[in-house]
């Protein structure tokens, strides 16, 4: 077997053009293929690390999916509020331990903005119960203060002490009708969590509040820049409504009842969501897609291994000589068979060798771009045994697929015996 | 053990679907002779050789290689015994490109174990030796690609090939029919003598009656062939 596999090597290297063309398309997509697969174990994990800690999110009754994607991932719109006085009755509940109610609507520059109290800071967690941790500045401590995530900071080059005003609903620019005589100042900027989170400006709900003195149509009225900045900070500033709070729970276990008196709360009808159960239901909805992609790389794969075949059966007619005369020397037709195998497998696992090591120094160098930039961890998708299970696969499938041309030349030595015209 | 290295009785050999090519009620080739076989084209001589390595089947008669009735072998055992007691050179194209010159001389090593053994340890050296004796010594040589040399240097390596580790069989079909007469002649003398050295059987076949002088004997395969020559 040695002998045929130095044989085999020989061929190849004598082969090296096409043999490198087909490597490199087996190695492309084993790398395409793994790159998917890390990238969607790490967008799963990034998902799934987006909000940890809080036992239960809080809004007004709308699908729970949509619920998650406002609160949390800062994606559409609350169909309707929460009135201050029934966030104050659950948050006075026995069974609830901290609340922090937030309030959505605004913008800054296309980044959302969110009102929030300080316990915000406190409670709210990321990852492995991470908590938010501010890279520069402080808290809010002014009504005008604000907090930017690190995305925030990054795309807009703010820092500590930048003026920004932020506009009325989600425009992507801050253009038209806005709160520019509110200016806020930044107080202080968050590290990157991976999470929306950095893609956020945190601002007191008092502060929404503030800014939305005069437009209690809905619209602004043509009075509200009479009112200057002085007579606002008199006012009581308490909120009206907020868009959700999230709840943390003094005991785990009755998170159930807790949320199914949420849900049947007398007055205003709430709707309490648990984060993971909510999340879950969230990545199903993604998980087609993401078998789709899937699919269509095990197809790429494919593809590359059927280069393997057309590249060696091309190969076989002008080899046909050469077979000849290795049986005349004494080769076995198995010997040619296991040639041909060999060949393939070769070929096989080194491309998916190559893949590998260039997937793997891909995710090296853009890793930590993509996880700075998409909160996509890569980072810890370094070799395992998806790729010990993409090599054994490949180069299996490739040993398979070698004995299409191993047979024709098998039975073609036999047809053949020494008498083949060249 | 019977001093024929090659006897023939009652062959009968045709190609699937076709009129009998072979019809040989008697040939013996002795241990150690060297005997020339000619025919014309198409008469038949390339498939008499392939039926003596084993690589076809007669369909009736017996065809011993070295005493043993290769009919009553498995085709892996004919395999076997193509790889340990014969060495073979084609008309042309005998060299496997991939192959260092060296390469292609051991290469029947790496399918015969009997053949390692005569040859002992350094296959290389043996190898060098005997391109030597065949008249390639030119180091710079042996290092081209196989596909570089010319027809009589690549006749003379597989010459090397077939004698590599003492076959007690040596067949040659037409391998100077590419050359000029003087190579030719340069090269049968270096082939016999090489085999005479080795102790092997030479069947050399070709259709140029010419070269009969160079050889022990001389047959006709009409002679021994009742099949005929529809060439
Ligand atoms: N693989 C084959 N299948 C069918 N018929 C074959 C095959 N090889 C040879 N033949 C036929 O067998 C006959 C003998 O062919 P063979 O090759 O043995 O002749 P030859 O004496 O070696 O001729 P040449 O001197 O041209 O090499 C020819 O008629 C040829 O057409
Ligand atoms: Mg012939």
């Amino acid at each position: 077997m040695s002998a045929v596999l130095s044989l085999a090597w020989k061929s190849l290297m004598n082969r090296k053009g096409s043999v490198i063309l087909t490597l490199v398309a087996v190695a492309l997509s084993v790398a395409l293929f793994l790159g998917v697969d890390k990238a969607r174990t790490g967008a799963r994990e990034g998902f799934g690390n987006t909000i940890s800690g809080t036992d239960l999110i809080v809004g007004a009754p709308t699908g729970s999916v949509n619920l998650l994607l406002y609160s949390v991932f800062r994606m559409g719109n609350a169909t309707a509020e929460v009135s201050w006085p029934t966030y104050q009755k659950i948050a006075d509940r026995p069974d609830v331990a901290w609340t922090v109610p937030i309030s959505l609507g605004d913008s800054h520059r296309g980044f959302r903005v969110l009102g929030t109290t300080n316990d915000y800071f406190v409670h709210y967690k990321y990852g492995r119960r991470q908590p938010l941790k501010l890279a520069e500045g402080a808290e809010f401590s002014d009504l005008f203060d604000a907090v930017i995530g690190a995305d925030v900071a990054r795309e807009l080059g703010y820092e500590i002490g930048t003026p920004l005003v932020l506009s009325h609903g989600l425009g992507a620019a801050s253009l038209g009708a806005g709160h520019e005589n509110r200016p806020f100042r930044v107080v202080g900027i968050l590290a990157p969590t991976g999470t929306p989170v950095d893609r956020t400006v945190h601002v007191s709900l008092e502060a929404i509040t503030a800014i939305h003195v005069g437009w209690e149509t809905g619209a602004k009225n043509p009075l509200a820049d009479t009112i200057n900045e002085k007579m606002i900070r008199s006012f009581d500033l308490t909120p009206k409504t907020i868009t959700a709070f999230f709840v943390g729970l003094e005991r785990k276990g009755t998170i159930l009842t807790t949320r199914r008196a949420i849900n049947t709360n007398k007055g205003e009808p709430l709707m309490a969501i648990i984060p993971g159960e909510a999340l879950a239901e969230l990545w199903s909805v993604t998980a087609f897609a993401e078998r789709a992609l899937m699919a269509v790389s095990v197809f790429v794969i494919a593809v590359g291994l059927v280069s393997i075949l057309t590249s060696i059966l091309t190969s076989l007619n002008e080899r046909r000589r050469e077979m000849s005369i290795l049986r005349a020397v004494g080769a076995r037709p198995g010997h040619i068979f296991s040639l041909l195998v060999l060949e393939a497998g070769l070929v096989g696992f080194l491309g998916a060798v190559v893949g590998i090591l260039l997937i793997h120094a891909i995710l090296l160098v853009a890793g930590p771009m993509v996880e700075a930039r998409y909160g996509v961890s890569l980072a810890g998708t370094g070799p395992g045994l998806t790729d010990l299970y993409t090599l054994l696969a490949v180069t299996l499938a490739s040993l398979l697929i070698g004995m299409v041309p191993a047979w024709a030349a098998f039975r073609r030595s036999l047809a053949d015996g020494l008498s083949v015209k060249v | 053990m019977t001093d024929l290295a090659i006897q023939i009785d009652g062959l009968r050999f045709a190609w699937k679907g076709n009129a009998p090519v072979l019809d040989v009620p008697a040939f013996t080739l002795a241990r150690g002779e060297r005997l020339f076989l000619r025919g014309p084209s198409g008469s038949g001589k390339s498939t008499l050789l392939g039926v003596i390595a084993g690589v076809l089947e007669a369909d009736a008669g017996k065809v011993s290689v070295l005493g043993q009735d290769l009919a009553s072998l498995s085709s892996s055992a004919r395999d076997r015994m193509r790889a340990d007691h014969l060495g073979v050179i084609f008309q042309m194209f005998n060299l496997v490109p991939y192959l260092s010159v060296v390469g292609n001389v051991t290469l029947p090593l790496k399918f015969s174990a009997a053949r390692r053994k005569a040859v002992g340890g350094d296959a290389e050296a043996e190898a060098k030796r005997l391109l030597g004796r065949l008249g390639l010594t030119d180091e710079a040589l042996l290092e081209r690609r196989v596909s570089d040399l010319s027809v009589g240097q690549q006749q003379r390596v597989a010459a090397a090939r077939a004698l590599i580790g003492a076959p007690e069989i040596v067949i040659a079909d037409e391998p100077t029919s590419a050359l000029d007469a003087d190579a030719r002649d340069r090269f049968i003398t270096l082939l016999s003598e090489e085999a005479a050295r080795t102790g092997a059987a030479l069947l050399f076949v070709s259709h140029d009656a010419s070269l009969a002088r160079l050889f022990d004997r001389a047959v006709d395969l009409a002679e021994i062939n009742r099949a005929g020559v529809k060439a």
